[in-house]
């Protein structure tokens, strides 16, 4: 306990010095950096209109990144701030004028010029208030310690520790009360400060353009996946019907034809086409009826993804317990997605799993749809593996959706999807 | 016989127009839509109802509403319903009032034209026409961890099919080429081995068999 006690003080006296020394070397090194820059960039986009400028802005903004990109190292190995950088690609071997333009054309170039005043001024602050909080204390305890004598001396006025008069050992003391104070202070807000510094380049210098780049990621990939899957489910459906449903057809204009021709030559033979063309258009149908339910199920489109899941179930070879609690319908495509993967994972927990019992939850809260699949068989489900579940989260992606399965060897399998939507 | 028919496509309701007349069916009223059709089931008290699910306005199952609302205002109101696609969920929903007079059958159905209007008579008598898929998708849920069913003969379970399509012993006979008392046997031994109550009447019957089959579900 009293280790404990005296470990974490010391750590607080080590993190207000080391907070205090990086603190002075940032805002003895900013400052100075950061006038640089402005000045230099302002000259040089200055100096533009008369050619000097297209020259020399590229090199100079390319410093001014240098040097911001500096301080977002900083600010995530001292600060623990990250500050994604967020610069458009420049071309390799583009000249100095597309150069030029293309980084002034870049908001994060007037990020980093925005940021420049600011950093000299309220940043260089934050950055030497940590240093000054510890320093200034121990010139009091000084004055305390005797130096007063040496400022009381001065000619031409009084010396002054902050607010107190320093003259004699009395008012020497106070400057020691003050410094007390100050420390008390700093212990309490080095660290803040030093934080808040980094919070501030944050602020001016971050944009959320690096969550908006990892989004772009996702959504393009994701966009990919669902490109590549509509592609392939036409292609099997451009398949399916001229393969079935269209040859079927063809057939009994076929035979319709020869029913025309043999009605009054052989009525015999003429009956007979005419069974086989009737079975022909019923087979027809029959197959259609299949690549619709494969397309959108009816059922869905009628009654929405609550029934849907119920007709689901009542095909299963299993029990299977359906628990619905959706106030509206979901949009047709999200009702599509959810549908056809607890289609796959039915189908799943039917071959493979071994269950004789699956228990269904679809309800909406909090703007998510969250659909539970558990069955009661022998478990070792993973996504991936051919098991279907990969795709199911591929096509989940699309809406944003999740996929977690807990399928531990001996079962049971939970399979839980949630995706955002808004019911109507 | 008076006939109210509900279907949005031209093509199928002049079809099933011309079918129904040629058997000697009246049509009072041949409408497109959900609203119109409860109107005319309710003003027109026809003595069966054909009705597509799937009815504008919504496209959605409509059709079907409307058929369940007009049973419930008239219990016993003679409905056939038709689909491109069946679904035991629907199939549950119409024989929930256990009151008969209820057929369910896939649009294709209406090919053979002699069972169609058979299906249609039926109905309107009071009895059930379920499609065969129904059935079997029945069949084939509870064959798995069914016993009682499982003990029955491949013979007998032919006749548990059709029996609960809604078809009379006479109608069974007929399809299995057998005599009507050997049906009659078989009808027995399946009430037996289910252990359902026997019952003359034909239409208690098959609503015991589909309550056996869509049992627990």
């Amino acid at each position: 306990m009293t280790n404990d006690m005296k470990s974490r003080h010391g750590s607080t006296a080590r993190g207000m010095g080391l907070a205090a020394l990086r603190g002075l070397a940032l805002a003895l090194i900013s400052l100075p950096g950061a006038v640089l820059c402005l000045v230099l960039s302002l000259v040089s986009i200055a100096l533009i209109p008369i050619g000097v400028g297209i020259v020399t802005t590229p090199w100079v903004l390319t410093g001014v990144r240098m040097f911001a990109d500096w301080r977002r190292v900083l600010a995530a190995e001292w600060g623990g701030v990250r500050i994604p950088p967020a610069y458009r690609p420049l071309p390799k071997d583009a000249n100095p004028w597309s150069r030029t333009f293309g980084m002034l054309g870049d908001p994060a170039t007037w990020r980093d010029l925005r940021w420049l005043p600011v950093d000299m001024t309220a940043g260089f602050v934050t950055a030497l208030l940590p240093a000054v909080l510890l320093l200034y204390p121990l010139e009091g305890f000084a004055i305390a310690a005797g130096l007063w004598r040496v400022f009381a001396d001065v000619d031409g006025g009084t010396y002054w520790y902050g607010f107190v008069p320093v003259t004699d050992q009395t008012s020497a003391l106070g400057a020691a009360v003050l410094g007390l104070g100050l420390l008390v202070c700093a212990h309490f807000f080095t660290a803040r400060l030093f934080q808040f510094h980094f919070r501030l380049t944050r602020a001016v210098l971050g944009s959320n353009q690096g969550e908006l780049a990892e989004r772009v990621r996702v959504l393009t990939e994701t966009r990919r996946d669902a490109v590549d899957t509509s592609a392939a489910e036409l292609r099997r459906i451009e398949r399916d019907l001229h393969d079935g449903a269209q040859a079927r057809l063809v057939a009994v204009g076929m035979d319709l034809g020869t029913i025309e021709m043999l009605m009054e030559k052989d009525p015999a033979k003429a009956r007979q086409l005419v069974a086989q063309a009737r079975q022909s258009s019923a087979d027809a149908l029959s197959e259609l009826r299949d690549l619709v339910r494969g397309i959108h199920p009816p059922v869905l489109a009628e009654r929405g993804l609550g029934d849907a899941v119920r007709a689901l179930a009542l095909r299963l070879p299993i029990a299977t317990e359906v628990n619905v609690e959706l106030t509206g319908r979901a949009e047709a495509p999200v009702e599509s997605a959810a549908y056809f993967a607890v289609s796959e994972v039915l189908t799943n927990a039917v071959k493979h799993a071994g269950a004789d019992r699956i228990w269904i939850d679809v309800h909406h809260t909090d703007e998510m749809l969250r659909i539970s699949v558990t069955d009661n068989g022998k478990g070792g489900a993973v996504i991936g593996a051919g098991s279907g579940l990969a795709g199911i989260e591929r096509r989940l992606g699309t809406f944003d959706g999740v996929l977690a399965v807990s399928s531990p060897a001996g079962g049971p399998t939970m399979v839980t999807m949630e995706i955002p939507c808004a019911l109507s | 016989m008076r006939v109210v028919l509900a279907e949005d496509l031209f093509l199928l309701r002049d079809g099933l127009v011309r079918l129904l007349e040629a058997y000697d069916f009246e049509i009072a009223a041949a409408v497109e839509t959900g609203p119109e059709l409860s109107r005319a089931l309710a003003e027109l008290e026809p003595d069966v109802a054909v009705v597509d699910v799937r009815l504008p306005p919504t496209h959605t199952d409509e059709g079907l509403q409307c058929a369940l609302e007009a049973r419930r205002r008239t219990p016993g109101l003679p409905v056939l319903v038709l689909s491109q696609h069946v679904e035991q969920l629907y199939a549950r929903e119409l024989l929930a009032d256990g009151s008969g007079g209820v057929g369910y059958l896939l649009k294709d159905r209406v090919f053979d034209a002699e069972q169609f209007v058979d299906a249609v008579r039926r109905v309107a008598a009071g009895g059930t026409a379920m499609d065969p898929q129904v059935i079997q998708q029945l069949l084939s849920r509870r064959a798995a961890d069914d016993q009682p069913l499982a003990r029955l003969t491949p013979r007998e379970t032919e006749v548990l099919e059709l029996m609960a399509q809604g078809r009379s012993n006479a109608a069974i006979a007929e399809r299995l080429v057998v005599t009507e008392r050997a049906i009659a046997k078989h009808t027995a031994n399946i009430f037996a081995k289910l252990g359902l109550e026997v019952s003359d009447d034909d239409n208690r019957r098959v609503l015991a068999v589909l309550a056996y089959l869509d049992h627990g579900r």
